[in-house]
């Protein structure tokens, strides 16, 4: 079967089998009609319980797949009126980034995402979906367009991460992204964040810094690639799937740490199988929010943005005072401040125990 | 006599000698650079900013060498001292690592912060130290920032960040990537307000903490040589096999691209910082001309 993820060949194995025998059964004209009941009816059973329980490194895969539909195939499938507009008016055109207007429901909007090539050629062109400084800023000037004219905005993150390059570096990719993270931050305009395949990184989080951000069920986001981590932490990277299960990447891991507002269903087997039932149910969720959102005020949407993000982190506040001895290199006195400090332990120590960040 | 006797080796016993081996030189007295191989005593070395006093190369400070060379009189207010890292995804390893870096360095993270004087002037500085867990960015590092920055913002100081990472704190996975917004959210409101922000790079910054914060300041200088940018040079050469000039990364390259403002050697640090603070300081009785 084309597109099939190793996990999936003992089913489609199965599969294999019961179209022979139909075959058998119609060429020698044997009524097998049990059997082939039977057979079908362990397909779907196996089916239900593979994908109703992926590990995080078949998700990562399934996050991966290569007829995954794109930020392109949403933006077509959930919107209407889609008008794709182009450049950072500083530099270039990057096609890693899309971006325009759109209609949701008859409300305009404004659109950005991350693109994957479709084949080989078009990869190349958009750079595998990493997008350089100009990517950034592209989405920038869009964002910028939005809040003067009040628009919602809403991103699709797909991407392995910035791309890392010498040109990339020369024309500032921390700094296009850094000012992404900081400018996010005052739109007085709902924004809402959707993975729907692979958030990699700052550059993933560079279109990430929304009101709502969901998931898609089998997308995954994080720090650093599993495959950099494992290569990082194992000298490894053949380990990706293990460092997968450690770095709670999952839809699932991210909701219950509170990074993320709501997942969005994909059909069994994946986003690819169905993308008319994939659109439907982003634009059921992203209606959902949307409505939400807009009952805010923009002074009210900076202030739920900014403690969405003030909040995650998980630390304790320890009691005893530094082992580290600064009187040598300061005179270090204890001050008002670090009294002061102490005095909110039991707030913090209560965030700690806390199972999510929230 | 055989023939093959002749290449065998003889046997002596050894007998293990009184004295020691080598001349009885102690341990760190004397340092060789690890740019130029130039071999200086290390009180020289330390009395130079641990400037190299060769080839100028800058050798890495602990957070707490660099606030003794930048505060005045060293002194330091130190901000959530107490705030310590905990494993909020029970990574493997993460627990034990922590509890060794806390023992090889005495510091609780990789970012020290407060309040102290510049010049005169009274500052909130956050300072970062590579040798804590290679100055990479979890919760605690984004938290105490994070902090640093609002109380800048309320009790309307100017704010010097002091950068050195390799960027994000793997075992904290999405957490750790989530204090790049946090911080860079909480500079939007501190900027917007009209707060001056200074941000000095130091070797190496890299990953997300070089395309957070560090990237944001109204003001960005640099330390020569240091490194600075998003994907490390071995991650870029093995993913797209380009060859990378020399200088690559380096403050003087991101000088040369437009990317920070100066470049400032170690020893001009303080007066540069000094100059920059009162450029945005009306003393009382100034006159604004006319």
């Amino acid at each position: 079967m084309a597109g099939e993820l190793p996990f999936e060949k003992p089913i489609n194995d199965l599969r294999q089998k019961v179209t022979e025998l139909k075959a058998l059964s119609e060429e020698k004209g044997i009524d097998f009609t049990d059997e082939i009941l039977i057979l079908e009816e362990k397909c779907k059973r196996m089916e239900q319980e593979l994908y109703s329980e992926l590990t995080p490194a078949q998700r990562m895969h399934m996050a991966r797949h290569h007829q995954r539909p794109t930020s392109l195939d949403f933006i077509n499938a959930v919107f209407t009126d889609f008008m794709e507009l182009h450049g950072d008016r500083l530099y270039a055109d990057d096609l890693a980034i899309v971006g325009g207007l759109a209609k949701l429901n008859g409300i305009p909007v404004t659109v950005i995402g991350h693109q994957r090539g479709k084949d080989t050629r078009d990869n190349i062109a958009r750079f595998f979906g990493s997008p350089h400084p100009e990517g950034f800023r592209k989405a920038l000037r869009f964002m910028e367009q939005a809040n003067k004219f009040k628009r919602p905005i809403i991103t699709f993150i797909d991407t392995k991460g910035a791309y890392p390059g010498n040109t990339a570096e020369e024309r500032g990719q921390s700094e296009a992204i850094a000012r992404n993270l900081r400018e996010m931050a005052r739109f007085g305009v709902p924004i809402i964040c959707i993975v729907i395949g692979e958030g990699g990184s700052g550059g993933a989080l560079a279109l990430g810094v929304g009101n709502r951000v969901l998931m898609l069920e089998n997308a995954i986001y994080s720090a650093i690639s599993p495959n950099g981590a494992a290569s990082i932490l194992w000298k490894d990277a053949s380990r990706a799937d293990e460092a997968a299960a450690a770095m709670k990447i999952t839809a699932g891991d991210l909701l219950e740490l509170g990074i993320i507002e709501d997942i969005v269903a994909e059909p069994q087997g994946g986003a690819h199988r169905d993308l008319a039932f994939q659109a439907e149910q982003i634009k059921d969720k992203l209606w959902t929010h949307l409505q939400e959102l807009l009952a805010l005020s923009p002074d009210q949407l900076v202030e739920d943005r900014y403690n969405k993000f003030r909040k995650v982190g998980q630390f304790r506040i320890s009691e005893q005072p530094a082992d580290h001895e600064p009187n040598d290199v300061g005179g270090q006195e204890p001050s008002a401040e670090a009294a002061a400090s102490e005095s909110d332990d039991s707030e913090q120590l209560a965030m700690q125990e806390a199972p999510t960040v929230q | 006599m055989q023939i093959k006797d002749l290449f065998t080796k003889k046997k002596y016993a050894t007998v293990p000698s009184e004295r020691p081996s080598k001349r009885d030189i102690p341990e760190g007295l004397m340092n060789k650079c690890s740019k130029c191989g130039n071999i200086q005593y290390s009180k020289e070395l330390e009395k130079n900013l641990k400037v190299c006093s060769s080839c100028g190369h800058h050798n890495m400070l602990s957070a707490w060498e660099r606030i003794a060379m930048t505060l005045d009189d060293g002194h330091l207010t130190e901000y959530d001292a107490g705030m310590e890292s905990v494993d909020p995804l029970n990574f493997p390893g993460y627990a034990g690592k922590l509890e060794q870096q806390k023992s090889k360095t005495n510091l609780r993270d990789g970012v020290i912060t407060g309040e102290g004087m510049i010049g005169g002037f009274p500052v909130v500085i956050c300072v970062m130290s590579f040798d804590f867990f290679t100055g990479s960015m979890g919760s605690v590092v984004g938290e105490r920032i994070t902090r640093a920055i609002e109380a800048a913002h309320a009790k309307q100081l100017p704010l010097l960040i002091f950068s050195t990472s390799s960027g994000a704190r793997m075992q904290e996975s999405i957490l750790s990537l989530m204090q790049m917004a946090k911080t860079s959210a909480a500079l939007s409101r501190f900027q917007g307000a009209g707060g001056l922000y200074i941000s000095i790079f130091t070797d190496p910054t890299m990953g997300g903490v070089s395309a957070s914060f560090a990237s944001l300041g109204d003001y960005i200088l640099a330390e020569p040589g240091a490194r600075v940018g998003f994907a490390g040079r071995v991650v870029i050469e093995q993913t797209i096999r380009q060859k990378l000039p020399d200088n690559f990364q380096t403050a003087e390259f991101n000088l040369q691209h437009g990317q920070l403002d100066k470049v400032v050697h170690r020893k001009d640090m303080k007066a540069t910082l000094t100059k920059l603070l009162d450029m945005h300081c009306v003393r009382e009785g100034a006159s604004h001309g006319g």
